[in-house]
């Protein structure tokens, strides 16, 4: 029975991670559209390019945070989630 | 005359070899101290030793020794290129110590503007640091950005940094700040104050331990490839790791040398402008000349 517990909970933390991890779709859009609209306006004004591509950067640094934000909680449900919540489990069966 | 120039060629020689000292003294406490990990082995930072602190244990981590060698490392490779610097005399390290000086007060002031051409020092080094930092990883090093407390750190102290220039413009405008564009919405300008340090700290070690973590899964996945492909072969013809030659080092090109690079700038960039933004300059001289008045009248 505890074998199950805590299999259920190491696959349940590994699900987890997983699921996190779909809101990668959201910056990978984003920083699409981000590199189209620079490229559109690299070809409209090549003299441009230095400043554009600085500013696509960073604002593709900072359309990544949120994907960022997911991959540190499937770490987290990784690596350290199994043992607190085994633990947990232990200490309430006593 | 030629008792100076040996021993300027001395000095350059030994700050040349003190520049080099702490990535091999690195290597040697990486070798000497860190267990190696078998396998797919992703684990924090090492602790060597702990200091009993009468509040709390203070273990010291690879990732703070590393900053330290990242540190000595950037003050002899500054003294290194500033040795033997003059008017009108343009060697080669003099050209670059100065496109630096150049480039590093030419960002800060088209992204900040001429008041605080004195923050120039202070981006340069956040820039040098968590580039050098980043880069450790090129030296088989912990790369100490690759620590959430690290970058945290950095983080807090841009935290203090924004606070401290909105309190500039006097305590009513930083309390107005939060009640921006309408006073209902305080609870979440508060929020978002206290956010940015956390995505800044979240942002750049989310990136480099990323990276670290698709190397050492990439390298695990190469090995285990390998063994099944070659593993047959008998002796040491089995164990000969041809698929981890090259291949890892096209994935490090973008996770140890671009993205550490970028990500050293967008931190360098954001601090930029979160603080610019931060401080109003009209609001700063109304006051000032309002304290001037006062002064003058008593």
């Amino acid at each position: 029975m505890l074998e199950l517990a805590i299999g259920i909970i190491l696959g349940c933390c590994a699900l987890g991670a997983g699921a996190a991890m779909i809101a990668g779709i959201g910056p990978g859009i984003g920083e699409g559209n981000a590199v189209a609209k620079a490229c559109e306006a690299i070809g409209r004004q090549p003299e441009s390019r230095g400043q554009v591509t600085t500013t696509m950067l960073m604002g593709c640094a900072v359309a990544e945070t949120t994907g960022l934000y997911a991959l540190i909680i499937a770490l987290l449900l990784i690596f350290l989630a199994p043992g607190r919540f085994v633990n947990i489990l232990m200490r309430t069966i006593g | 005359m030629q008792n100076d120039l040996r021993r300027f060629r001395l000095t350059d020689g030994l700050l040349l070899a003190l520049t080099l000292l702490p990535i091999v003294c690195g290597m040697a406490i990486k070798i000497l101290f860190v267990p190696p990990g078998e396998g797919m082995d992703i684990a924090g930072a090492a602790i060597f030793f702990t200091i009993h602190a009468p509040l709390q244990e203070l273990p010291i981590t690879e990732s703070q020794v590393n900053s330290w060698l990242v540190v000595l490392l950037m003050l002899f490779f500054s003294l290194w290129v500033t040795h033997g610097i003059r008017t009108g005399v343009s060697t080669k390290r003099q050209l670059l110590a100065e496109w630096v000086v150049e480039k590093t007060d030419g960002l800060v002031n088209d992204n900040m503007g001429p008041f605080f051409a004195g923050f120039s020092p202070l981006v340069g080094a956040v820039l040098a640091l968590s580039a050098c930092s980043s880069l450790l990883t090129l030296f088989g090093l912990f790369p100490p950005t690759s620590d959430l407390n690290v970058v945290g750190g950095w983080a807090i102290f841009v935290f203090f940094l924004i606070t401290y220039y909105k309190l500039r413009c006097g305590p009513d405008y930083y309390l107005k700040s939060f009640a921006e564009p309408v006073s209902f919405l305080a609870p979440m300008n508060v929020i978002s104050e206290l956010a940015t340090p956390v995505s800044m700290a979240f942002r750049h070690f989310g990136n480099v331990l990323s990276g670290v973590v698709i190397s050492t899964i990439l390298g695990a996945a190469l090995q285990g490839l390998t063994a099944s492909l070659l593993g047959w072969l008998p002796g040491v013809l089995g164990q000969i790791p041809f698929l981890q030659i090259g291949i890892p080092a096209v994935l490090s090109i973008y996770f140890d040398l671009f993205s550490g690079c970028l990500q050293a700038f967008i931190f360098a960039m954001l601090t930029m402008l979160y603080v610019a933004n931060a401080f109003s300059l009209d609001v700063f001289q109304a006051r000032q000349n309002k304290k001037k008045k006062i002064q003058s009248v008593s």
